[in-house]
């Protein structure tokens, strides 16, 4: 038990100064859940892979276009930790700005997620083609609803932050969106690796 | 509402009564009481459900119900008792009892406590209100595919993916909190090996629930997908599937057992060591032993599939496995017996429940050994030996164990002591009828008799055994009703007999604070030296290992607490101590995630109900994490 969960425990004053151990406990076991949820969509995929039903298969992807909004993505993890490091440093003016870069990064990759769908469409692959077009569309689309969120959370930091309201005390902060927005990150490479990349 | 009365007794200060105050509360005690007054309304519409479903089989060929009334009756009886009767009163006595077991004064996150229950409250209602709204969920409680995916036209089966994903947040969120509060919120000195059982098979849960829920989430989004935009997962034309499903919701559902029976046996080892006398034996054994059901329960899924064609590699690997999870199983009943053993045994209702617990666990458990063996199974499999075997399971077992807890801790909830008479009434109605009832379902599965048939016809030996089943699933009702009679007399008529802090002369830290508890739960936080702590400031041992009581407990952090003692209408304020203000967004949350998940099921006009429902979700988000936990005065 570390010393901070000790003063927690005793309760009184400190108690809920101190909470962000807690509260990154509580966000590490949900990620933890997390992984199980995308775990699920990623074996129906592989279930699928090569189930098209008369459709459109893995030759639609657009590798080199995808590969870009992929590096546009993890860049966007290099700026979440320049963020968090200023607002560790109390440099509010550089946490707004690299909050923002943050986001702004979240939503190229979600622009090229929808012209990407928009093209596969235009291909014939719909949710209702093929069984390989519902698990790619699920896994992929929910992947996508997770880095909206992500960039939702981001813009109301960055928000709050201009009216100095950005505590790193209440459930919405700095640290705790960080550590989802690396996950969002990580499970994206798994999904390009396994979707994209492998055509075996 | 029938906990005004509890109400009173708990907070007295200002704005803190009537309906808004429970609404808004963050009181890890007040939301326990609520998952068990709703757990508790819902398993009588539960019982009644099965009671038609019995009445219907009661004599071949009778035509009591329709077959598809039967049909909704089934799938709701099992929906109701597993999603919301086991699991709510599993959480109720979690909410209430592991911050005080392990010395808290709270949960982790008292408002994301509040939102748990407001969301299973209310995706609860929404399952139910699917009887107004053209018929309930029909499919079974499995849900299988494509069974499930068919009739598109009819929404029942989209209320029972909308309500389970409802569900299922509700129980990720209040897991998530309970991991925190046993990692963060221990007292000093309560290193985990001196947490009480009972805390520590909340954490295994926690955890099964964690890893098994995305699950059955993206099944269920599937399903969904399938049924409404024409997705393809399990249309087998189109190349989809349909096993996939029952995977899915089978690597959730085997963990969903133990989740379900878990906290029992957590009961259970805290009420035998308690009137057997005795401190529990093996502890480090049975912690383990639970935690290793909780990691093998995750190997064991597909002993639900042994028809399924799947293959002799994988059958013989997951029949092994199966046949691996009863050791540490085994484990923790020769734990219990051990524990009885040489004790000063008092029998009193707590304890009956618990003995029963093990006897009717152990048969139910024995039974479900012979599902291991893929030949046999083969036979079993969708017959009545398996209804018999997981109501000896989850009735006699789970069921039973956390009647256990009710009595055991009603004192400590209420100030109050359940009549013993009443409590040996029910106990023995209880135990005869329910064995009246699932006992014969053994003879009757091995006679071929399938389950969820609506009816059968005359002469094949099944109708004796289905009238006695029957005669016995109505003295069950009466049990229960007998049971409801207790505590209304008890509590809401003041008759109980009043109690202090320590009735049973028990051995853990609840014991050691007013009943009911302040709202603080504790004055002072403890400082724990051993496990069973509280036992150890009462008793000595003498040279022959016997207790001896020692004189008299004064000083310390265990003592009674002389400034609320029995009385619990402290907020804590003139110590100093503050305690997490109360708060209506988690409830608005939930309602807002509620009416989302209710559009859904009525696209695309009930978009509006999204969007509406999104709106509020967002309103209760982002107030709830912009507010401070504890507001100044």
């Amino acid at each position: 038990m570390t010393d901070a969960a000790i003063d927690a425990a005793h309760g009184g004053h400190e108690e809920h100064h101190d909470v962000k151990p807690v509260r990154k406990t509580a966000m590490w076991v949900f990620l933890g859940s997390e992984f199980v949820f995308f775990g699920a969509m990623i074996s129906t995929f592989l279930l699928y892979r090569n189930t098209t039903n008369g459709g459109p298969g893995s030759e639609i992807f657009d590798i080199p276009f995808t590969s870009a909004s992929s590096f546009v993505l993890l860049m966007s993890s290099l700026t979440m930790v320049l963020a968090h490091n200023a607002f560790e440093n109390k440099d509010m003016r550089q946490t707004r700005v690299w909050l923002v870069a943050t986001a702004f990064l979240g939503a190229t990759f979600l622009a090229g997620q929808i012209f990407e769908f928009t093209e596969f469409i235009h291909e014939g692959l719909t949710l209702p083609t093929s069984p390989f077009g519902s698990s790619f569309y699920m896994l992929t689309g929910f992947h996508g609803i997770h880095v909206a969120v992500g960039v939702m959370l981001l813009t109301a930091m960055a928000i709050l932050s201009l009216s100095g309201r950005l505590y790193d005390d209440r459930g919405l902060n700095v640290e705790l969106v960080g550590l989802y927005w690396h996950f969002v990150d990580i499970i994206w490479i798994v999904i390009f690796t396994v979707v994209y990349l492998l055509q075996v | 509402m029938t906990t005004t009365a509890a109400d009173q007794q708990i907070i007295r200060s200002p704005g803190q009564r009537g309906v808004w105050a429970w609404i808004t509360t963050v009181d890890h005690k007040r939301i326990g009481l609520l998952y068990a007054v709703t757990a508790a309304a819902f398993f009588f519409i539960g019982g009644l459900e099965a009671l038609l479903v019995r009445t219907q089989l009661f004599g071949p060929d009778l035509e009591v119900l329709s077959a598809a009334a039967y049909n909704q009756l089934f799938t709701m009886h099992g929906l109701t008792m597993v999603f919301l009767v086991v699991m709510p009163i599993a959480a109720a006595f979690t909410n209430y009892f592991l911050p005080i077991l392990i010395g808290a004064r709270d949960v982790a996150f008292p408002r994301l406590n509040a939102f748990s229950y407001w969301l299973f409250l209310l995706a609860g209602l929404l399952i139910y209100s699917s009887f107004l709204l053209g018929g309930a969920p029909d499919g079974a409680w499995v849900g299988y595919a494509p069974l499930s995916t068919q009739l598109t036209e009819v929404v029942r089966m989209d209320f029972w993916s909308i309500g389970l994903q409802l569900l299922g947040v509700a129980s990720i969120a209040s897991s998530a909190n309970f991991i925190a509060t046993v990692f963060t919120m221990r007292a000093p000195g309560m290193t985990m090996l001196r947490m009480p059982v009972f805390a520590w098979m909340s954490l295994v849960v926690a955890f099964l629930l964690i890893f098994s829920l995305p699950s059955v989430a993206i099944g269920l989004f599937q399903l969904f997908l399938d049924r409404n935009y024409g997705a393809l997962f399990y249309a087998s034309a189109a190349g989809g599937d349909p096993l996939l499903w029952q995977h899915l919701f089978w690597i959730f559902g085997h963990p969903e057992v133990y989740v379900l029976v878990l906290p029992a046996m957590g009961i259970v080892s805290e009420v035998l060591p308690t009137f057997a006398r005795k401190p529990l034996f093996g502890y480090p054994f049975v912690v383990f032993a639970g935690a290793a059901i909780g990691f093998v329960g995750f190997g064991v899924w597909s002993h639900h599939m042994f028809t399924s064609g799947m293959g002799p590699l994988a059958e013989a690997g997951f029949g092994v496995a199966t046949m691996i999870i009863a050791v540490p199983t085994g484990v923790k009943i020769f734990n219990w017996i051990g524990t009885l053993w040489g004790g000063k045994i008092k029998f009193n209702t707590p304890m009956l429940f618990s003995v029963a617990f093990i006897a009717m666990f152990t048969i139910g458990g024995l039974s479900g050994v012979t599902h291991a063996v893929v030949p046999s199974d083969t036979q079993q499999h969708d017959t009545y030996y398996v209804v018999a075997h997981f109501h000896y399971v989850l009735f006699g077992g789970a069921i039973f164990g956390y009647v256990s807890g009710v009595y055991y801790w009603f004192p400590k909830w209420t100030g109050r002591m359940l009549n013993e008479t009443l409590g040996k009434i029910h106990f023995w109605l209880a135990l005869i009828g329910f064995n009246l009832t699932f006992g014969p379902m053994h003879i009757l599965g091995l006679n071929g008799m399938p389950r969820r048939t609506y009816r059968y016809p005359d002469g094949l030996g099944w109708a004796n055994w289905n009238a006695v089943a029957t005669i016995g699933a109505y003295i069950i009702l009466l049990a229960f009703l007998v049971f409801a009679w207790n505590i209304v007399r008890s509590h809401f008529l003041a008759k109980g007999e009043r109690v202090g802090n320590d009735p049973w002369d028990g051995r853990t830290l609840e014991w050691t604070i007013a009943s009911p508890p302040p709202v603080h739960n504790f004055d002072e936080v403890p400082v724990v030296h051993s496990l069973d702590d509280f036992w150890h400031q009462k008793y000595a041992e003498d040279e022959e290992g016997r207790a001896v009581r020692m004189p008299a407990v004064t000083g310390g952090a265990l003592t009674v607490d002389k400034k609320t003692g029995g009385e619990g209408d402290d907020d804590g304020e003139h110590l100093d101590i503050h305690m997490p203000s109360p708060s209506y967004y988690p409830a608005l949350s939930a309602l807002g995630i509620a009416t989302l998940g209710a559009g859904l099921i009525y696209l695309p006009w009930g978009f509006f109900a999204v969007g509406i429902g999104g709106a509020i979700m967002l309103w209760g988000l982002f107030g709830w994490s912009l507010e401070p936990v504890t507001k100044e005065h």
